[in-house]
């Protein structure tokens, strides 16, 4: 859709993506929760637009906090963030890993509806509170339960190791493969770049050959992917206020130092039926064209770009789904460096999913902030210089197998 | 009878204890995989846990549930297949649950050696006492319902020995597991003159689904793993004697030793550690049951015998913490050697500065057991560290020297006299069972 009146972005915030690669991670000692991660983002805006007093509404998106953390009903810690919320409306939203995704279109929708002037939207995931083997299960609720008997241990992996097969089937195992491997590269490379980033403290000097040479193994993991293909277990959250333009003055924040949404759309595929095609994302197909077709512009035009790749082949296929690169093609497109942070078209510039870290309820929101920080200057040393003839940004959040997808563009305020 | 149906009904002797535990817990999972496999479905499989301690017991369950689940965790793909018929094990949480379900309810824990007279195979890991073993033995063969095989854990006694004094004819092999069982990757098979073919060859099929690393050694007392430890040990303590007034006395020579056999000579532990890892009651017990059988050598430390009356016994709490012994530890390091004369603990600190002025400047090249094990470089890291040592004067160069020359004897001498049938099979039980970074027979430090 195209909004009907202008909607911002602004103030965004992340905490640390917590998990295994960040020094300060240990599994065996009790860490901060959910409430932690909900207080840190939601304060690290509030911070930034003059308090709680200028939020109209709260909407927090999750996904499983209620197997993970045994916790539902999550608005209610809206107004533990700060007493300013208290009483205000508050909701939570969820789409498995699209939840961000869902938090941001949720809060661009009250906006238009003019029930709130700024809303602060949030994404939160607190994971590490069981073992992987276990979580798997938990996130096999991404999918449709009644096919998680005939699905793999790791069923999610599983589910992509199938669309990596069928990728492998059709243009080549090698070919692919050293596509996944570059994906896997850049985001650690960006990665590196961002402090917050969960893959920041990596120190391999050659990411690229480290994920080639890593076989896939079935025996102990799935067929078609390596550890490196995936992303990783995340603890973590972010936030970013949402406004009018009447919000913005609110704040007293100038355009310029916001993003403005150029067009947002929400698709929803049936989680019941499998995909037609493995080797196709039929589902962010649709969302991303139609948000490309609705601000009037070609996937060409993007400046940059946050996918969602949970697994390097994931980012591979939204590449083609997007229309930046025809079918089968996507694994050259990125091993030629078009995706790459000095390429034409930097993707995951603080490192994605794989890199910077998949928080799974908080991914959506990160992608937002990522963007405001690019489009703003604000990236530090993860900035990349924006080409004026191609102002805009992209974020693009998927939920389960291609099933719950949130695309957005951006451009800078004026 | 086939190898499973052989395995449906299995006792575990000593189940509670540090060996028996382990034992109980490969077999229990080895039993009910076997359980799950199609052709078995509907069969009852039994492993008998049997121990003296009720207490034991109560924790060895404890102790099961734990680890298979960590066992269960790290299957889960294979898991998922063969349950792949239970429409109500979904999740990998369902799975997982059911598994260790399975797993317990093979294992009855009981105090009465009762149930072993109706178990085709007798896992023996009870205290290391030739009469012992004999008596629960003859006891079991002459009641059994079913003419059971005899699996003993000894780490010294003749195998021989207990076949013929408890008139097993031939129906028993050693099958010595590496402390703790189900991490340590080595079991040495020992096989008596008498041992019946189907009995080895069972033994070895057993040891190799349990991905075991497995080497035969003869049917001599103490057979490789402590025909070495023990001799390397006699060596440690009487060369700590020997050296008593050079380093200003036992207390300092202990220290001494210890850190040749470690830090010099780049072992996982120092000698008087390992000592008191496998304990001092048993180490000066194994060596009293191996001397009988040695000729030209009395394999006896008046030191440990000593120690034991004194009540400093070494071995491991139940969490695998270290007991004080030679040396009193602190958070696993040792801090303080025991003054067997003035029965008392003398500080590490108080001593260390002399006794390494006397040892002299160590290797500049030299790097701790655990970066130079696990680098891929070992060969080479090896190589640079003792070419480095053997130019070196110093009088810890010259002791290292010796102390690895004494190892190489010791070596060669298992072979020498048939207990290992090769060299590689000597330094594969202490590369494996003892994890040290290189074997026993050697070139370095000529």
């Amino acid at each position: 859709m195209i909004p009907h009146k202008k909607v911002y972005m602004y103030g965004g915030y992340n905490t640390i993506s917590m998990g295994t690669g960040r020094k300060e991670f240990n599994p065996k000692k009790e860490r901060p929760g959910l409430e932690h991660y909900i207080k840190e983002a939601g304060q690290g805006v509030l911070k930034q637009i003059g308090g709680a007093g200028n939020v109209d509404e709260g909407v927090i998106g999750n996904f499983m906090a209620a197997r993970f953390n045994n916790q539902a009903n999550l608005p209610g810690f809206l107004p533990m963030i700060d007493e300013g919320l208290s009483m205000k409306y508050g909701t939570s939203v969820e789409g498995a890993c699209g939840s961000g995704g869902l938090s941001l279109q949720t809060g661009i929708r009250n906006v238009l509806a003019g029930t709130s002037e700024i809303t602060l939207s949030l994404g939160v995931e607190v994971q590490n509170t069981m073992k992987a083997i276990y979580g798997a299960d938990v996130l096999a609720g991404a999918g449709w339960f009644k096919k998680r008997k005939e699905g793999h241990a790791y069923f999610f992996p599983g589910q992509f190791s199938d669309r990596a097969g069928a990728y492998f089937e059709k243009y080549g195992k090698e070919y692919a493969r050293k596509g996944m491997s570059r994906w896997y590269a850049n985001a650690i490379e960006n990665a590196r770049l961002d402090p917050t980033a969960q893959e920041y403290h990596n120190t391999n000097p050659n990411p690229y050959e480290t994920c080639l040479k890593m076989e896939p193994n079935g025996k102990f993991f799935v067929d078609n992917l390596n550890v490196l293909d995936c992303s990783k277990v995340s603890d973590g959250a972010s936030g970013i206020a949402i406004c009018s333009e009447e919000g913005l003055k609110r704040i007293g924040v100038d355009k310029s130092e916001a993003v403005e949404v150029v067009s947002f759309v929400h698709s929803v595929r049936d989680i019941t039926k499998d995909p037609t095609d493995l080797t196709e994302l039929e589902a962010i197909k649709y969302a991303s064209r139609k948000a490309l077709k609705e601000a009037g512009i070609k996937a060409q035009d993007l400046g940059t770009i946050e996918v969602h790749d949970c697994f390097s082949i994931a980012g591979i296929l939204v590449m083609e789904a997007l229309g930046l690169v025809e079918k089968g093609k996507g694994a050259q497109f990125v091993s030629d460096g078009n995706t790459a942070r000095d390429g034409k078209y930097p993707t995951n510039t603080t490192g994605g999913l794989i890199g910077w870290g998949h928080p799974t309820g908080g991914t959506g929101v990160h992608q937002a902030v990522t963007i405001w920080q690019q489009l703003t200057n604000r990236a530090g040393d993860a900035q990349i210089k924006m080409v004026d003839d191609r102002p805009y940004g992209m974020t693009i959040n998927m939920g389960g197998d291609d099933v719950t997808i949130s695309a957005i563009i951006y451009k800078r305020g004026e | 009878m086939k190898y499973e149906e052989r395995l449906q009904n299995v006792t575990v002797l000593g189940a509670a204890g540090k060996m028996g535990s382990g034992i109980l817990l490969l077999t229990a999972v080895e039993m009910a995989d076997l359980s799950l496999m199609p052709e078995n479905k509907g069969k009852i499989f039994v492993l008998n846990a049997v121990d003296v301690s009720d207490e034991a017991l109560h924790g060895l369950m404890g102790y099961l549930r734990t680890q298979v689940r960590k066992i269960a965790e790290k299957k889960t793909v294979l898991l998922r297949k063969l349950y792949a018929d239970r429409a109500d094990l979904i999740e990998n949480f369902d799975v997982i649950d059911e598994y260790i379900f399975d797993v317990m309810n093979i294992v009855r824990p009981v105090n009465a050696l009762e149930v072993a007279y109706n178990s085709n195979i007798i896992f023996e890991a009870i205290k290391e006492d030739p009469a012992l073993k004999v008596k629960i033995f003859s006891q079991i063969k002459e009641n059994s319902n079913v003419n059971p095989w005899f699996f003993t854990n000894t780490s010294s006694i003749p195998i021989h020995e207990i076949d013929e004094k408890a008139n097993l004819d031939g129906q028993v092999i050693g099958f010595h597991f590496y402390n703790p069982p189900a991490v340590q990757k080595l079991v040495e098979l020992i096989r008596a003159e008498n041992t019946l073919d189907e009995v080895y060859d069972f033994a070895l099929t057993y040891a190799k689904r349990l991905r075991k690393v497995v080497v035969s050694s003869n049917d001599f007392a103490g057979f490789i793993g402590n025909g070495h430890f023990m001799r390397d040990a006699l060596y440690g303590i009487q060369q700590a004697v020997k050296m008593a007034d050079n380093f200003g006395g036992f207390v300092q020579g202990v220290y001494a030793f210890n850190k040749i056999s470690q830090d010099y000579l780049i072992r996982p532990m120092g000698i008087f550690q390992l000592i008191d890892y496998v304990g001092v009651e048993v180490c000066s017990y194994i060596m009293s049951v191996m001397n009988p059988y040695l000729e030209n050598e009395d394999l006896h430390s008046d030191i440990l015998d000593t120690m034991v009356e004194q009540g400093v016994m070494g071995g491991q709490y139940s969490s695998g913490a270290q007991k004080d012994g030679f040396l009193k530890y602190e958070k696993g390091r040792p801090v303080a050697i025991w003054d067997v004369e003035n029965k008392k603990y003398v500080n590490i600190t108080d001593i260390a500065a002399q006794v390494d002025a006397k040892l002299g400047e160590m290797p500049t090249s030299i790097k701790p057991w655990k970066a130079v094990n696990f680098s891929k470089k070992k060969a080479a890291i090896l190589e640079t560290i003792f070419t480095e040592m053997s130019q070196m004067d110093t009088l810890g160069a010259q002791l290292a020297k010796a102390y690895n020359q004494r190892s190489n004897d010791i070596g060669n001498l298992l072979v020498d006299s048939h207990v290992a049938n090769s060299t590689e099979d000597v330094n594969t039980v202490m590369l494996t069972g003892f994890f040290h970074a290189y074997g026993p027979i050697n070139d370095y430090l000529k």
